[in-house]
């Protein structure tokens, strides 16, 4: 047991020294003009890349029971709808006037009836 | 009455009742945290006016209480390490270096906050700043839960040791459960609040 304890103590040192260079990485790619919503893409790619290996390794889910999984999942699908919901919001075209895509589209489905 | 599955593992779960409990408590952190990261998506795409987090915060502050965060759950993890070793000095070792770091943590947070309020940002400045505070305060407060916690378990929590060795085990794995949690949500919160 203490040699496996051994083991994962050397890959602990390992995932720290990765997350310090992806944070370089992070403050460096700031620097990329890539206009804002590109920026936050990428800032974000790397920020899931460091939580990924802090989830995976320091908080051992990658020997973890199935049952914490589950519990996991199911929080990642309501985070999902969580963050999503103000998106629906910015989407919501309500009090502005837009042209619907057929619009001009003739009305075959009446004439053949 | 003895709180059942603390040290055995239940059939169904596989699971120590500890382990299931910080986990879920977990999850229900996610939402809390998700709801706000929720708002800043929302206030950042309606805002007609945004700062680059950069022009208004310290990066090279900030970039350095990454790091330290990052060591504060390498130094966590060994902690943990070093009881599944039969090691509790150098259990006691990581565990006071972790909360050392989490209170340099605070005390850069503090210098940031206060040059922040000398120079007139407040909370109701904007709403950049008045999402930053939010996130970053709630953030502060979850790290001053993990110190007093972490205190507990390095100096009166850790008689366990002696009386009920696994159970001090499980303990330690869960408060390490929270505290890398903690730095998960930074991890995040950096790049949102400093560099774009």
């Amino acid at each position: 047991m203490s040699e496996n304890v051994q083991a994962h103590i050397k890959l602990y040192k390992k995932i720290g020294g990765a997350l310090m260079v992806l944070t370089v990485v992070t403050v460096l790619a700031s620097f990329i003009p890539l206009g804002v919503a590109l920026g936050v893409v990428l800032a974000l790619i790397i920020a899931t890349v460091k939580g990924s290996l802090v989830a995976t390794y320091f908080m051992h889910l990658i020997d973890e029971r199935k049952s914490i999984h589950w519990v996991l999942l199911l929080t990642v699908f309501f985070f999902i709808v969580l963050i999503f919901i103000p998106i629906l919001g910015y989407l919501d075209h309500t009090g502005k006037s837009m042209t619907v895509p057929n619009a001009n589209a003739p009305v075959a489905e009446e004439t053949t009836h | 009455m003895e709180i059942p599955y603390i040290v055995k593992e239940r059939a169904d779960t596989g699971l120590t009742n500890v382990k299931l409990g910080i986990w879920l408590f977990l999850a229900s952190e996610v939402m809390l945290f998700g709801a706000l990261f929720s708002s800043y998506v929302l206030l950042r795409l309606m805002a007609t006016d945004w700062p680059e987090g950069s022009a208004v915060l310290n990066v090279p502050m900030g970039t350095f209480n990454t790091v330290v965060l990052i060591t504060s759950s390498v130094t966590m993890v060994m902690a943990y390490a070093s009881l599944k070793m039969d090691n509790l000095s150098g259990f006691k070792k990581y565990m006071a270096a972790t909360i050392g770091l989490s209170l340099l943590f605070m005390v850069v947070k503090g210098f940031e906050y206060s040059h922040e309020f000398d120079i007139g940002n407040f909370p109701a400045t904007s709403t950049y700043l008045a999402i930053y505070f939010t996130m970053t305060g709630l953030h502060a407060l979850h790290i001053i839960g993990g110190v007093v916690v972490n205190t507990y378990f390095l100096f009166p929590g850790s008689k366990m040791w002696v009386t009920n060795k696994q159970q001090f085990i499980n303990r330690i794995e869960a408060a390490g459960l929270y505290w890398h949690f903690v730095d998960l949500v930074w991890i995040f919160l950096f790049p949102l609040l400093y560099l774009t």
